[in-house]
């Protein structure tokens, strides 16, 4: 039988097991909460919230009202609906770019640090490499060669960028996992390098390897709101790093009324990562049974 | 195959590491042979390269020089389904408790995974089965109590007998225990050790004992032998009797006689053995001839520190490497 | 001395008593609950005496060790009892002291060597510079004073002043570091030196050079010392009385060589029967079977009622306190008269 479907035998098996292990935190708690609320509101929301693009000359900067529940922003138009409207593509990135930055650090750092020899040595001189390219020059002039609207290929690019530094960072990890007397056994009862990277040694790394998705998650979301706040990604439609650029563009710090505007996808974002950093000590508690303080 | 061929021999096996720009002989140029059911001890105190050669035997380090036979096969010689069978035989118990098993596994997934993976039981409730059989022959009863455990639910003695319990899934024929009750509770050392002890009888093990405790060396050995190290290399060996009543070799005899005892009459009374210095010389710079020659008592200048001492048969078993105690037992 | 008199209760006690622990609790604050590691310990150490608590993982010696010069970590609470050091002059509960008094009490009146101390001294700074800086943070030798100082229990410890004095740590062996570790104990002169498992990760031989070292010093220089270990032969080498640990507690304590013959606590005699002794005959030993209780979830009765031999059902209601087997000789255990060696 594969390791792989011994393993999601395993995960589903536990699947339980997990889910009650998630809530058990408090913080982790209320981070899964929070996890859980934003993408009902990014995903669902938007059938159930109207956003109208119109603009009413009248209601500039109103404040907080049943409504608009967050006010209005420069042009009139309710800032909620655009809160709601505009953190789907946002989160897709992070996630997108997340996941795959972190399966290539990890399969790349793992491989390098267990097969040693050359094989690591190309990898380290890649990463080394890599690690010099400075990301936002090479993406603006990527902006000038493509047109950088689709989620997927900003995800790609940010990804292919990230990797390097986790990469290596995982690599030390298994380096230093590796001199671990467990892994000496199983090496002495030929359980395979297969078995060693993906059931000794990664199991012990969730933790970390959660908490550096996460990160990863977060700088994608900085550096999608960079890009647009500097106007290289030509976003048609809204989404909070577009608030954030128009409220700075529009002078939205030197008005109070227009607070709101500004710090509206300011906490969108902040309370996302958030949300996101809490439930890693979840996850921590789930991946390392010693934190555990109920089987 | 030849009975008379001893299970694991050494021949003149040596084992280098760089540090820096500088090489360290941990091992050098070490004979010992293994016979079929025997306990043999291998005893030393820190840096004498005990650990390096028990690894050396369990096929996790590579000599850099000698050979190693198992059952009469070169080592270095074997390929394929024979190394596998090897790989199998030989198998090791390390010392910390709390590092030797993975944390993130319960106590059916370490013993569980030799099992499914060499395909040695046909399905996981079989190996669920094999895994309480196993359970119970280290005196982990009942075993249902520890399937799912993990290791930080479980005490150190209880770890260390997980450890043997998932040598024995591969059924091996030898065990390196590298200082395996060590770092146990005092109290429960014996009851370990009366557990190796019972899987050689019951099950036909032959065991490499690595310790630094003499005293449990000669508990756990008394009908085999004790082979001593100093800086790599191998300076007395003996059957175990002998070693502790009558030892030959004078670092041998200043270890014994070193020894602090558990009975306050025995222990203030006993006669100790003046080196000549207390420095403990590092491996980086070892002592030409006798690596022992700066603190040996029976230093015979012109002589020890000129030459190394070979290991000589003296009969009865024993071999010991000094040029002293070599000429006075010369016929 | 620099402690202040009101430190001091102006009563001068018993002239031969040093230090003397009444009903000592030790408490922790763990997730699952009150880990209790010590429990109502009492004992005295008399003037210049070597007394060895002997005790396995989870006995509460070393929690007892750090509560005699209250280093414990914060999460430990101290519920009740008493540290009470006498010297001439006057006594003082050590639990009590201000943290200025505290400071001048450890070193000076009381000093520390701990487990694995073998890398408790400062890389970068010299030997002569950690003999210098105790010197200075504790007493009022002066630089002069305490280079002499050093360098004569340098010389009682067997170490060439000379050469040790310059070095740096790491270049001095384990054994070597822990002998500078005595040596630095002993510097500000105090009366009681307590030992944390002082040998424990030294060689063979090396451990014999520090047993005898102690012994010399001990001849030499007149201090009671305190030594903690699992280790039944150092007791064997140097203790004169033995005390041994069990789940918090003290089973058994009296003189060195009544306890070895004739232990009259199912654990001691469990202990003296698990450790091999390395010359003579083969002998018969046995283990002690099952674990040590779980600290925060005792068992009421005898803690140790599990896994003794003796056990009758009076053991697992009522816990044994400390009767008097002769003078000076004491056990916890309801069944001591039967407790035969043999």
């Amino acid at each position: 039988m594969s390791i792989l479907t011994r393993a999601s035998r395993n995960v589903l098996y536990d699947l339980w097991r997990t889910l009650k292990l998630l809530t058990h935190n408090r913080v982790g708690f209320v981070g899964l909460v929070g996890l859980i609320w934003f993408i009902l509101l990014t995903f669902a929301g938007p059938s159930l919230v109207p956003l109208s693009q119109e603009s009413s000359m009248t209601e500039i900067y109103q404040p907080p009202s049943l409504a608009h529940p967050l006010g209005t922003d420069f042009q009139g138009r309710d800032i909620w609906a655009q809160i709601v409207h505009g953190g789907k593509d946002v989160l897709i990135v992070a996630c997108i770019t997340g996941l795959i930055s972190t399966t290539i650090a990890v399969t790349l750092g793992s491989l390098s640090a267990v097969l040693a020899g050359i094989f690591d040595s190309f990898i380290m001189w890649l990463t080394d490499i890599w690690l010099t390219i400075p990301h936002f020059p090479v993406l603006a002039v990527l902006a000038a060669f493509v047109k950088l609207d689709n989620v997927w290929l900003l995800a790609f690019i940010l990804s292919f960028l990230s990797w390097p530094t986790l990469a290596r960072a995982v690599r030390a990890q298994v380096l230093s996992l590796k001199q671990r007397d467990y892994v000496e056994a199983a090496r002495a009862l030929d359980l395979g390098t297969r078995h060693i990277i993906f059931s000794e040694i990664l199991p012990n790394m969730m933790s970390y390897l959660a908490i550096s998705l996460v990160f990863s998650m977060t700088s994608a979301i900085y550096a999608q709101v960079a890009l647009v706040y500097l106007g290289l990604v030509p976003f048609a439609t809204n989404n909070w790093g577009v608030m954030l650029s128009l409220a700075w563009t529009r002078g939205a710090i030197y008005y109070r009324d227009a607070l709101l505007y500004i710090m509206a996808p300011v906490m969108a974002i902040a309370l996302f990562q958030l949300s996101l950093v809490w439930l890693t000590r979840s996850l921590e508690e789930v991946f390392n049974p010693r934190l555990r303080t109920s089987v | 195959m030849n009975t008379d061929c001893p299970m694991i021999e050494l021949r003149q096996v040596s084992r280098t590491f760089r540090v820096g720009k500088r090489t360290v002989k941990a091992v050098d140029s070490v004979s010992l042979s293994i016979r079929e059911g025997e306990i043999v001890c291998l005893v030393g105190e820190s840096g004498c390269g005990k650990t390096t050669t028990g690894k050396m035997v369990a096929g996790l380090l590579r000599p850099t020089a000698g050979h190693i036979l198992f059952l009469g096969q070169d080592l270095e010689q074997i390929r394929g389904a024979e190394r596998k069978k090897y790989r199998l035989a030989v198998q090791i118990v390390h010392q910390d408790p709390y590092a030797s098993l993975n944390p993130a596994h319960t106590v059916q997934d370490i013993m569980g995974a030799p099992l499914l993976r060499h395909q040695l039981v046909s399905s996981p409730a079989a190996a669920r089965a094999r895994v309480r059989e196993l359970l119970q022959v280290v005196d982990l009863t009942p075993p249902d109590d520890f399937l799912d455990k993990y290791p930080h639910q479980l005490s150190g003695g209880q770890r260390q007998r997980v450890s043997v319990a998932r040598a024995l899934t591969v059924n091996p024929s030898f065990i390196v225990a590298d200082e395996a009750v060590s770092m146990v509770d005092v109290s429960i050392r014996i009851s370990l050790l009366n557990m190796l002890a019972r899987l050689k009888d019951e099950m036909g093990v032959t065991f490499l004992f690595i310790t630094h405790d003499l005293a449990l060396a000669k508990y756990f050995a008394w009908e085999g032998r004790i082979a001593v190290m100093y800086l790599g290399r191998l300076i007395e060996v003996a059957p175990t009797p002998h070693l502790v009543n009558r030892p030959l070799h004078p670092y041998t005899q200043a270890l014994l006689a070193a020894i602090p005892e558990a009975d306050p009459r025995l222990t203030r009374s006993k006669q100790r053995v003046q080196l000549r210095s207390l420095d403990i010389p590092s491996l980086l710079a070892l002592p030409s001839g006798c690596t022992f020659h700066p603190r040996c008592p029976q230093f015979q200048e012109g002589l020890c520190e000129r030459q190394v001492p070979p290991l000589v048969d003296l009969g009865d078993g024993t071999q010991v490497a000094c040029h002293v105690v070599a000429r006075d037992k010369a016929p | 001395m620099k402690l202040q008199p009101s430190t001091f209760n102006l009563h001068p006690s018993e002239d031969q008593v040093v230090l003397s622990v009444d009903d000592l609790w030790v408490e922790y604050a763990a997730r699952r609950g009150v880990v209790k590691a010590v429990r109502g310990v009492s004992f005295q150490v008399q003037r210049g005496e070597t007394v060895a608590l002997i005790g396995e993982s989870g006995s509460g010696k070393t929690t007892l060790g750090l509560a005699l010069i209250r280093l414990l970590p914060r999460t430990a609470r101290i519920p009740r009892g008493r540290v009470r050091y006498y010297r001439a002059g006057g006594e003082c509960d050590v639990l009590t002291l201000s943290p200025q008094e505290l400071r001048r009490f450890r070193w000076q009146e009381c000093a520390m060597v701990f487990q694995s101390a073998l890398n408790a001294l400062n890389p970068v700074l010299r030997v002569a510079d950690h003999f210098r800086d105790t010197a200075q943070a504790h007493g009022s030798l002066d630089g002069a004073e305490a280079q002499e100082r050093a360098r004569e229990l340098l010389r009682l410890v067997q170490l060439e002043p000379d050469r040790v004095l310059r070095a740096y740590p790491h270049e001095l062996s384990g054994g070597m570091r822990q002998r500078v570790l005595i040596a630095m104990g002993l510097l500000l002169d105090p009366q009681i030196i307590i030992l944390d498992e002082p040998t424990t990760a030294l060689d063979i031989l090396t451990q014999r050079a520090v047993i005898d070292v102690l012994r010399n010093l001990r001849q030499e220089l007149e201090f009671s010392l305190i030594f903690i270990s699992h280790d039944l032969s150092l007791a064997a080498e140097l203790a004169d009385r033995v005390a041994t640990m069990y789940a918090g507690a003290i089973v058994e304590i009296g003189d060195v060589y009544e306890i070895f013959e004739q232990p009259r606590h199912p654990y001691t005699r469990g202990l003296i029967h698990a450790v091999p002794t390395v010359t003579g005959d083969l002998e018969q030993l046995s283990s002690i079977p099952g674990s040590p209780p779980d600290l925060i979830d005792l068992p009421p009765g005898c803690k140790f009622a599990l896994r003794c031999p003796y056990v009758q059902a009076r053991c697992r209601q009522e816990e044994p306190v400390l009767e008097m087997v002769s003078p000076g000789h004491f056990t916890a255990c309801h069944n001591w008269k039967q407790i035969d060696e043999h």
